[in-house]
């Protein structure tokens, strides 16, 4: 066996052997200050991130965690989100990621920009930087007259640095903003009171869609001018209007899909996970945490239950929408310019490109605010739909929307879920044996640069159509189907094995939480199945498996703290995000109407461990609206599809989410680690509140519903069962 | 040209529009009024609202003609404590339904200024918000009514 390195040096050690942490990933690959950090000469900070506002808070943030790290008030700090060839390529702003992989390149520049401007204050004050102070970028020293601001100290030179390795950050001891309340959004104002979001953006042009009944139909037949000043733009079965006039754009819309016919041209498999599609399903059981294939172990288990969810989708409130505009003269540079409030504008450039048959270097994009997207939704296809009416007239910006119609129609789905628990009890009714099958189609389909096809809609519809991509198994750990499989008990003997089907009736992709909503729903649900079998309280039955977990034993006892307990009809849901990042329990309380059979969620208390807070009242939002949203998807939510397989649920009647009159009031506990790094938490609750309001029904009505969505039809079923 | 008040300010559109849904008009290039949104155009949503003379209207689906000589108000020109309150209390997330509530909590503070919680959610119930921050404008709205 060889030797192993010690950790230190495996780690990077100074001289005297300390660990050295090497430097956060993204500013290892560019670690050019100036892209990241710069002192304008206004009294401004700029900082810029490849991460994007989605809502979750980030801009906000990333401006306090620079502000804390320069010393500077947080409203000097200007963030400049996502843009092509602008902002640092730091990947898709997804997996509740933005503040540990963004946020820790920023602190980490802040921490040398403020390093190199004390040098020079330094140089000029003639006093050693260990006496300098500094006040909102002012620099003074104690018995010295002359002061120095970092306005006043910067030059090309500071722009340029490179940053060789990691320096020292503030101890979080010292902090004035990261970790305390008070710092009202960024991007909030702007959004009740002016223009704010990419449907907002002045164009010349307005596009709307004229979309096939669905991804399987192609145009038969069309026959119809659009009148001047508009335009159509027909290419194989992608069709769309333009117009000066978004009304009229609406209206000419409406004229054109009344004349289209069209065929069905492909059918379209099953849309349930049934046993035959389950047969069909390649196996992966999980091995160091990763999927391998092979064979999973059989155990023998006593106790065993079946958990489903159906389709849902993210139901962005805004439809889709982009501004495109492609110029005119074979010389211009960019070709294309687009704005988009894609997760990924760097991913989304690169497909549009090779779809387009252009140089990656001749497309702009710029990350413009939509609306909450919650996953991969619309937003990309919708840009390919503005590049592709954009492309048919040059010259002319083009802002392109969706319909409501469209948006629940052709968004890719958050996918459906099976999974299949078992469990063996031992004599002191300790689970000895555990198992975990789930199985589902891809939660990962976003437009990639590497992936084979072109997953981008509207591709497959045209003239020369450009294929998606075969869906593939994601044997990456924590990710898609597997997403939180693994339990965070310490079991002595589990098999946990993903089953991947390939055949998606439609197209799915990631919705918030990916497979962890299905998987912990399924898990925290068995567990309180499996403390009644043994007679104990849900927590204390969690509490003997949860081991040597402190950080999950206090997030446990603090919702319990804060909710007073489990009695009455109240349930309780416990995760570790992905295993590794946002530590969540949730107690639901409901009340469960005897002749309506209506569930009404009354209250939920969350506790979370997401390590250092930055920002108590963003990460409040986050695990508040990620814990409703779950709410909404298992008390409502369930796609339909009709007989020709396209989805029948096309608006807010069809497809109903919660209301203000149903939601519950929540309290939220944060345990705070100054001392440890930040983890993400946008999508830690959806699964600890999916169990505790099952667990909570079963509380209030001795109904173990294992279905999704709880809607009063189901608890009749079960009822009746 | 149809003539009415927008914001508290003199306004107009041609009368071709009378028939278009008003929230064209309100975000078309000459008016530019951007904060009502477009969520659904089927009265289902509730981001489209404004006030018509003081009344929760669907611009997705009003026709323009119908606010003649009438005073439309949108979340733009509501300076007033709601808006604040909600602001303040960063009462949203991605913020598109923001508009919508600040109108409908609008119209019902002005005519009870201090409402329950469950008086809050009935009037606010068509209003849909998928980010799940309807706890959060309720705590804020909640708030406001008590002070």
């Amino acid at each position: 066996m060889p030797l192993r390195q010690p950790a230190a040096r495996a780690a990077g050690a100074d001289r005297v052997g300390r660990l050295v942490r090497p430097l956060p990933a993204g500013l290892a690959a560019l670690p050019s200050l100036g892209r990241w950090i710069r002192v304008a000469d206004d009294g401004r900070v700029v900082a810029l991130t490849g991460k994007v506002e989605i809502g979750q808070g980030l801009l906000t943030a990333l401006r306090t965690i620079v502000a804390e790290e320069l010393d500077v008030e947080p409203g000097r700090v200007q963030v400049v989100s996502a843009h092509t060839g602008r902002t640092p390529d730091e990947g898709t702003t997804a997996g509740s990621m933005s503040i540990e992989t963004s946020g820790a390149n920023l602190r980490q520049a802040s921490a040398w920009a403020r390093r190199l401007l004390l040098e020079r204050a330094s140089n000029r004050l003639g006093v050693p930087v260990a006496r300098l102070d500094v006040a909102d970028g002012e620099i003074t020293a104690p018995g010295v007259n002359e002061r120095v601001d970092y306005w006043q100290l910067i030059d090309a030179a500071f722009l340029d640095f490179e940053i060789p390795k990691r320096t020292p950050e503030k101890s979080p001891a010292e902090y004035r903003w990261v970790g305390h309340a008070g710092q009202r959004r960024v991007d909030v104002e702007a959004k009740a009171t002016a223009a704010a979001f990419v449907h907002d953006a002045p164009a010349e042009l307005h596009a709307r869609l004229v979309r096939p009944p669905s991804v399987n139909h192609r145009l038969a037949e069309l026959d119809i001018r659009v009148a001047s000043p508009g335009t159509l733009v027909v290419d194989g079965s992608f069709v769309a209007v333009a117009h000066p006039k978004e009304s009229e754009a609406v209206r000419w819309a409406e004229r054109v899909a009344a004349k289209a016919h069209w065929r069905l041209a492909f059918g379209s498999p099953r849309a349930e996970i049934d046993e035959q599609r389950r047969a069909g399903a390649e196996a992966f059981p999980i091995r160091d945490g990763r999927p391998v294939r092979g064979p999973r172990q059989e155990m023998p288990t006593t106790f065993r239950a079946t958990y489903s969810r159906p389709f849902l989708m993210h139901a962005s409130l805004g439809p889709s929408a982009a501004t495109a505009l492609w110029r005119a003269g074979h010389a211009s540079t960019p070709r294309l310019v687009i704005e988009s409030a894609s997760q990924g504008i760097e991913s989304l450039r690169g497909v549009i490109a090779r779809a387009m048959a252009l140089d990656v270097d001749h497309i702009e994009i710029r990350h413009v605010a939509g609306a909450g997207c919650y996953g991969h939704n619309g937003a990309d296809d919708a840009a390919f739909d503005a590049a592709l009416v954009a492309r048919a007239v040059p010259g002319r910006t083009v802002l392109l929307k969706w319909s409501r119609e469209d948006e629940h129609g052709f968004e890719p789905l958050g996918p459906p879920m099976h999974v299949e628990m078992g469990a063996e009890l031992d004599a002191r009714d300790r689970v000895e044996a555990w198992t975990h099958d789930v199985y589902g189609f891809t939660h990962v389909s976003r437009p990639s640069p590497r992936a084979a096809g072109v997953d981008l809609l509207s591709a497959r519809l045209l003239g020369q159509p450009l294929e998606p991509s075969t869906p593939r198994p994601a044997l990456a750990p924590e990710v898609g189907i597997h997403r939180n499989a693994l339990p965070i008990y310490a079991f002595p003997a589990q098999e946990v094995t993903k089953h991947f089907i390939a055949d998606a009736p439609v197209r799915t992709s990631a919705l918030r939480g990916l497979g962890a909503q299905g998987n912990v729903f399924a898990i925290e649900s068995f567990m309180d199945e499996l403390a009644l079998e043994a007679g104990v309280s849900p927590d204390d039955f969690r509490r003997r498996h949860l081991g040597r977990d402190a950080r999950a034993v206090a997030v446990l006892d603090a919702a319990l703290a804060a909710s007073g307990g489990l009695a009455g009809n109240r349930g309780m849901g416990l995760a570790r995000y992905k295993n590794r990042q946002c530590c969540a329990a949730v107690v639901a309380e409901v009340a469960v109407d005897d002749s309506t059979a209506e569930i009404r969620v009354a209250k939920l208390w969350i506790a979370a461990d997401a390590g250092r807070v930055i920002d108590p009242d963003g990460l409040r939002n986050q695990l508040e609206g990620g814990a409703i949203q779950a709410l909404s998807w298992c008390l409502k939510e369930a796609v339909a599809f009709d007989a020709q397989g396209a989805v029948a649920t096309r608006d807010w009647e069809s497809y109903p989410i919660l209301r203000f009159s149903e939601v519950p009031t929540v309290e939220t506990v944060l345990v705070d680690h100054p001392e440890l790094d930040p983890v993400g938490a946008g999508e830690a609750t959806v699964g600890p509140t999916s169990a505790a309001l099952a667990n909570a029904v079963f509380a209030a009505t001795g109904l173990r519903v294992r279905d999704l969505p709880m809607t009063p039809e189901r608890l009749r079923q079960v009822a009746a069962s | 040209m149809i003539a009415f008040r927008l914001d508290g300010r003199a306004a107009q559109f041609s009368q071709d529009q009378r028939d278009t849904p008003l929230i064209y008009v309100l975000r078309d290039d000459g008016l530019r009024e951007m904060t009502p949104k477009f969520g659904c155009g089927l009265e289902q949503c509730g981001a489209c609202r404004v006030l018509v003379d003081g009344s929760p209207e669907y611009a997705c689906t009003l026709p323009a003609g119908a606010v003649a000589n009438r005073h439309v108000e949108t979340s733009a020109g509501m300076d007033g404590a709601v808006r604040r309150a909600l602001i303040d209390a960063n009462a949203t997330q991605c913020g598109y339904c923001l508009p919508g509530i600040v109108v409908a909590a609008e119209a019902l503070f002005r005519v009870d200024p201090h409402p329950t919680r469950d008086r809050i959610a009935e009037a606010l119930d068509a209003q849909l918000c998928r980010c799940g921050s309807q706890p959060r404008v309720l705590r804020a709205l909640t708030a406001l009514a008590g002070s």
